[in-house]
């Protein structure tokens, strides 16, 4: 796994409270994960912070899984 | 329309001197002081440089990590503190409308510690806001009845009251009137507070408000002596299960006391600084006692506001001797504050809970840290120096008062066995 996806992995565990298990690449935030509408804008912004990237409301709306994120991230961390 | 009657069925606490209600008490009849020196942040530079914290605090005792972290302290010690009451009340048990149950918290600050950090870390970056979306739930002050509700299901009246200091006698006093008007059955009441961050310890002592006996903390906190500089801050929360009098007879629930009446009025004088003459504090002691319908000498106990500073204690006590006479060398009068430090918007409710719990025990709890008389005050008035006293409690009355001159007075009655 890149180190990218170490860190989205290790942020999501953090946040939502969730088991590494079950942070598999398919989870979506909210059907799977537990997230709610403020859980998923919190995790936006932690990617933002630890990338140091802005990801654009309507770019954070096609972001709902942990695949979606590692993908996005390893596109456009600097 | 004839008022309805209101008597408390559940308590809980999470205190500097106690982490449960009965912990509480036990605290306060033993005389323990909660101050130590602040260990929530470096406070070295700080002119004070103690307060009364809760003890070995830690959330993940309470609150699964995901659930605790959208929380401040405030609301985490609102719901611990509510928790506990609502078990004691057992209103988890069938049959009661949870339509028909609210919550009316009370806090004078709210987030303080969520508003800080969020702060520092927009000043600490490059201009780029980027601030958490649960900054502001967390900050607001009725997040605290929110989620009490959210926990709980309560689907009654819900809304926080701030007053500063006299925060949670107006919340107790509110959830009374929605009881008594039929608005609601019983009600989840309490306050909380954790101002013991930077802005909170720095504010404080902007304003000269604060005792900076910083070589004896526990010491620090003596209402009514001549030593006295000023409050030590302290944080925590206390909750009241208010419920309609046949409402709870109906259920067999256990009864602590009746809330029999309550009192408010406004100093009109001066934001922060106590009308030295006493006048609201006057009035608010007669509005209470004609509320709850009763005598002057019928009062056994008041548990003052008493914070420790120079002009306030001395304002309270004149007020006192105004309204009740003669018979004010009959009271026990204490300031709990002595032990617990001052909780700000939690004051009223866990001085509330104290004073039923005198009634309870039949035990006044004391004023600490007597050493010097004041001659300002008159040395006939009983002031529980130092011990607790034995004494029938009947009627107990708790007085608050709040920068902005907001003066809030409850009394309680024992029920008749």
């Amino acid at each position: 796994m890149s180190e990218i996806a170490e860190k989205v992995k290790a942020i999501i565990i953090d946040k939502l409270g969730v088991e590494a298990s079950e942070v598999t690449p398919e989870a979506s935030f909210t059907n799977d994960l537990g997230a709610d509408s403020l859980d998923t804008v919190e995790l936006i912004m932690e990617f933002e912070k630890e990338f140091n990237v802005s990801i654009p409301d309507d770019q954070a709306e096609n972001i709902g899984t942990v695949g979606q994120a590692i993908s996005y991230l390893e596109e456009h961390a600097k | 329309m004839s008022l309805r009657r209101v008597v408390v069925t559940g308590l809980g606490a999470i205190t500097p001197v106690g982490k449960t209600a009965p912990a509480y008490w036990e605290g306060l009849a033993a005389g323990r002081s909660g101050a130590a020196p602040i260990t929530r942040f470096d406070a070295s530079k700080f002119k004070t440089r103690f307060a009364c914290e809760v003890k070995d605090y830690n959330p993940d005792d309470y609150f699964e990590r995901k659930e605790g972290r959208k929380m401040d302290i405030f609301t985490q010690f609102a719901l611990i503190a509510a928790n506990e009451a609502i078990a004691d009340a057992n209103l988890a048990a069938e049959g009661i409308d949870k339509d028909r149950v609210g919550v009316i918290w009370g806090s004078g600050i709210g987030g303080l510690t969520s508003l800080q950090a969020e702060c520092i870390a927009f000043a600490h970056g490059d201009g780029t806001p980027r601030f958490n979306p649960f900054f502001i739930p967390k900050m607001i002050a009725d997040s605290a009845s929110g989620n009490i509700s959210i926990r709980h299901k309560f689907r009654g009246p819900n809304f926080v009251t701030t007053s500063a200091c006299a925060s949670s006698s107006d919340s107790i006093i509110s959830a009374y009137n929605y009881i008594r008007l039929n608005m609601a059955d019983v009600m989840v009441t309490g306050g909380s507070e954790a101002a013991i961050t930077e802005s909170g310890v720095g504010g404080f002592n902007a304003l000269k408000a604060m005792s900076e006996r910083n070589d004896a903390p526990e010491q620090a906190s003596r209402p009514y002596d001549k030593e006295r500089d000023g409050f030590v801050l302290g944080e925590g929360a206390a909750s009241l299960i208010l419920e309609e009098y046949e409402h709870a007879k109906a259920r067999g629930a256990k009864i602590y006391a009746e809330l029999i009446g309550g009192g408010m009025s406004a100093d009109a004088y001066h934001i922060t600084a106590p009308d030295p003459e006493g006048n609201g504090v006057v009035l608010v002691m007669q509005n209470a006692l004609r509320d709850a319908g009763i005598r002057p000498e019928q009062v056994d106990y008041i548990n003052t506001h008493g914070t420790s500073t120079p002009l306030g204690d001395g304002a309270e006590v004149k007020a006192i001797q105004k309204v009740f006479g003669e018979h004010a060398y009959g009271l026990n009068i204490s300031s709990t504050k002595s032990m617990t430090g001052h909780l700000l918007g939690a004051a009223g409710a866990i001085e509330a809970v104290a004073c039923i719990m005198a009634m309870q025990h039949g035990v006044i709890p004391p004023t600490i840290n007597h050493v010097t008389d004041d001659p300002e005050l008159d040395p006939k008035l009983n002031f529980t120096f130092n011990e607790a006293q034995k004494r029938e409690v009947n009627v107990a009355m708790s007085n608050t008062f709040g920068f902005g001159g907001h003066n809030t007075s409850v009394i309680f009655r024992k029920l008749p066995a």
